[in-house]
């Protein structure tokens, strides 16, 4: 970000401040007048969803700290005091636990959007690689946050999921002790978990600086995928985009708030609403729903440590996406082929979704094998492959050019009455 | 709209029905219990509120029936008179209260005692500890009620309909109640198993908790007739007020809040094409 002041301020005050910190010089340059290009469509509207989302999971967050109590004999009563003692606490309460849910809507549809435009192409592969880690980090926070109210799914899903850890050879066990606090799920476990869920999203803040940070040195990608030519390209950060975002910010809101006024309860799991009880296993046990596809992938492998690796795997694989696409064209809109793919990998991630919501057995168990093969493939050897086959479709010259000619197209149309 | 939703959602259960009976698949996630009976609760929908004169009554019957096994540990005797809930007078709580003993202390003495409750004191438990309860119970733990409609679902559909079933129904959980309570029927076969009740709404099909409701079991001051159906309906009314006792505040903040961010939004949009109208 730019060090020095380099506008003229007429307020002595902000003009004193800016000659020796120039933060309202970096405010103008990079939040106000940042060069943006004007074709982004509402797909890019996402980051600014998801970094409302992260301030109000923190701010609910904060709040439902002042009266949680992070102790195996009180965690769930102390959450069932906020949602029927505390002021509005049933909706602060709700609007963190939805929220949640709804920050992972944004995430998926924003990760998606990068594969769709190939986001993650030069020269924002690093871009891509801070977004890989947030997605991590977020993954993480959650899960430890849903084990924080102390309900069967709660326990049991923790129990589950660091149980994992067992499979790696020689140190598993001690991994596992290592990671609960002793011998099994308990109040240190509870503990370190809370204290990490709180831990978390401060570095998932200091991520998402990293992320904007390489954002504004690359600039916005767009939906045609051809880099920014001329100032005709772009339009100032505010209004322009400040305003649009700010809108679709709303509208998400309103889906957001929809549940958690209207259908609180329905993204969660009725089991945990019931106290964590060490000695009677829920007859499913079965994470939140973002976590399905993964889940899915887990359990498609026969083996415990296989599964474990393939599991890491499709997640840390998109690290390296950036070199596994070989297609210099960004944008799916001129790469029909890998359009058809990408559509189909929407199926399938939504398919193993499906499935990891399944008991794990008979057909699901088959479909989850070909969804995971085909979720690799995809990656692994479509994409490196159809970079050399594939001939895409010609590109506009400019970003200014594609919108020139949509409008034109526009206008044509509306000349011609409609039969 | 309800109509139409309700109209769309008939048709979706009667789909999801026709087609897991044509491809033999069984509907509960348990192994075959009954889903619930679909009653409408006056509590269901965005405008829905509990029926305050339903829920006095459900009250009743809880106390003087369902009390003698459950807890409801988290529910205050005050929640009783607050908006939003049954809503008697404080006078009336008070008095309510004041029928119970609670165990308080220590005194000066070092001594526990009993004394009457008081308003804010949480409903007693009729059972010490959970051991206690179990052994009272023939080996089986009466759950504690204060979320039993939100731990349970009424009904179960199969993947591909249920996430819609459920967003317009929801779980079902009062309705499990319900049904649970008047579903005791004599089992098929004539079969026995020592200690335990057949009811077809049980994740089991047989439980340890006797038919707890007969015809005038309670006698209710509003005059309204005791029949199992209106205790029932009641009691269950009852639990979903306590498993959600701040249902009408948050419905209420959360239609001025849509009312808000929806007019909020539409200026928004006028603005953003006001601003982008010039350009290009
Ligand atoms: C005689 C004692 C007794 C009385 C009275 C009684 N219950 Fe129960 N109840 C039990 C026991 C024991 C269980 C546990 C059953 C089992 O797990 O097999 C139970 C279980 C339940 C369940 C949970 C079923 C499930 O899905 O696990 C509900 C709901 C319930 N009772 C509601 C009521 C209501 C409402 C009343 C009052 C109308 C009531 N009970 C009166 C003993 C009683
Ligand atoms: C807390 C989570 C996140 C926040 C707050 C966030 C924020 C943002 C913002 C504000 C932008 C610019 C606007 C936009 O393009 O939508 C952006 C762009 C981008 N993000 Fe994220 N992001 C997050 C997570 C992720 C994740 C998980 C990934 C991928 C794994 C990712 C990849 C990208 C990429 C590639 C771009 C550039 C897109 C382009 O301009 O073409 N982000 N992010």
């Amino acid at each position: 970000m730019s060090g020095h002041s380099s506008y003229e301020f007429s307020n002595p005050v902000v003009k004193w401040l800016d000659s020796r910190l120039p933060i309202v010089t970096m405010v103008k340059a990079q939040a106000m007048d940042f060069p943006t290009p004007k074709n982004l469509n509402y797909w890019w509207t996402f980051g600014g969803i998801l970094a409302t989302m992260l301030v109000i999971q923190l701010i609910t967050g904060i709040v439902l700290v002042m009266h949680y109590t992070p102790h195996v004999d009180m965690a769930f009563d102390s959450v069932e005091h906020i949602r029927r003692d505390v002021n509005y606490g049933n909706i602060i309460q709700k609007l963190h636990a939805n929220g949640a849910s709804f920050f992972f809507i944004a995430v998926y549809i924003h990760m998606f959007r990068g594969l769709y435009y190939g986001s993650y192409k030069a020269p924002r592969e690093v871009l891509w690689m801070i977004g890989v880690a947030i997605f991590l980090a977020m993954m993480a926070t959650g899960f430890m946050g849903y084990v924080l109210p102390w309900g069967q799914m709660s326990f049991w899903g923790a129990k589950v999921i660091t149980n994992l850890f067992s499979a790696i050879p020689f140190f598993g066990e001690a991994i596992v002790t290592w990671l609960w606090g002793g011998f099994s799920v308990d109040n240190a476990t509870l503990q370190r978990f809370f204290s990490l869920h709180y831990l978390l999203p401060f570095v998932l803040c200091a991520l998402v600086f990293l992320h904007v940070w390489a954002l504004h040195v690359s600039g916005n990608g767009n939906p045609v995928g051809v880099e920014v030519k001329s100032g005709q390209d772009t339009v100032s950060f505010h209004p322009y985009y400040t305003m649009k975002d700010l809108f679709a910010i709303l509208v998400f809101l309103l889906f957001l708030f929809g549940f958690v006024f209207f259908s609180p309860d329905y993204l969660g799991h009725p089991i945990n609403y019931v106290e964590a009880n060490p000695l009677v296993t829920p007859a499913h046990i079965v994470p939140e729903w973002y976590y399905l596809p993964f889940y899915a992938i887990l359990r498609s492998i026969p083996d415990k440590l296989l599964g474990v690796v393939a599991m890491f795997a499709s997640i840390l694989i998109l690290f390296i996406l950036p070199w596994l696409d070989t297609s210099k064209v960004r944008s799916a809109t001129y790469r029909p082929r890998y359009r058809q793919l990408f559509w189909i990998l929407v199926v399938v991630c939504l398919g193993l979704g499906v499935c990891g919501a399944q008991p794990a057995e008979g057909g699901w168990v088959i479909a989850s094998r070909i969804l995971t093969a085909w979720y690799f493939l995809h990656f692994l050897v479509f994409l490196p492959l159809l970079g050399l086959f594939e001939t895409p479709k010609p590109l506009p010259s400019s970003i200014s050019e594609s919108v020139l000619a949509k409008q034109a197209a526009k206008s044509t149309a509306a000349a011609q009455p409609a039969e | 709209m309800s109509k139409t939703m309700n109209k769309i959602v008939k048709f979706l259960t009667t789909a999801a029905l026709a087609t897991t009976l044509a491809s033999g698949i069984t509907l509960a996630a348990g192994g075959g219990n009954k889903l619930a009976k679909d009653i409408d609760f006056s509590f269901e929908g965005i405008f829905g509120k509990y029926d305050r004169a339903q829920l006095q009554r459900g009250y009743l019957v809880y106390k003087e029936v369902c009390a003698a096994c459950h807890s409801m540990r988290l529910v205050s005797f005050r929640n009783l008179s607050q908006p939003g809930g049954p809503e008697f007078s404080e006078e009336q709580v008070k008095a309510i209260a004041a029928g119970f003993e609670v165990t308080d202390g220590p005194n000066e003495d070092g001594e526990m005692f009993q004394r009457p409750a008081v308003p804010a004191d949480r409903f007693p438990s009729p059972f010490a500890n959970v051991e206690a309860a179990t052994s009272a119970n023939g080996g089986a733990y009466p759950p504690d009620l204060s979320l039993v409609t939100k731990s349970r679902e009424g009904w179960h559909f199969p993947w591909y309909v249920s996430p819609f079933i459920k967003l317009v129904k929801g779980g079902g959980g009062a309705e499990y109640v319900y049904s649970l309570l008047i579903g005791y029927e004599d089992p098929p076969h004539g079969e026995e198993k020592e200690g335990l009740h057949y009811n077809p709404y049980f994740s089991t099909q047989w439980l340890a908790m006797p038919n707890p409701l007969n015809e005038d079991a309670v006698e209710y001051a509003d005059g309204t007739k005791a029949s199992v159906d209106q205790m029932a309906r009641d009691v269950s009314a009852f639990m979903a007020w306590a498993s959600e006792p701040k249902m009408e505040e948050r419905k209420r903040t959360g239609f001025f809040i849509m009312i808000y961010l929806g007019i909020l939004s539409v200026l928004m949009f006028l603005v953003k094409k006001k601003i982008w109208r010039d350009l290009h």
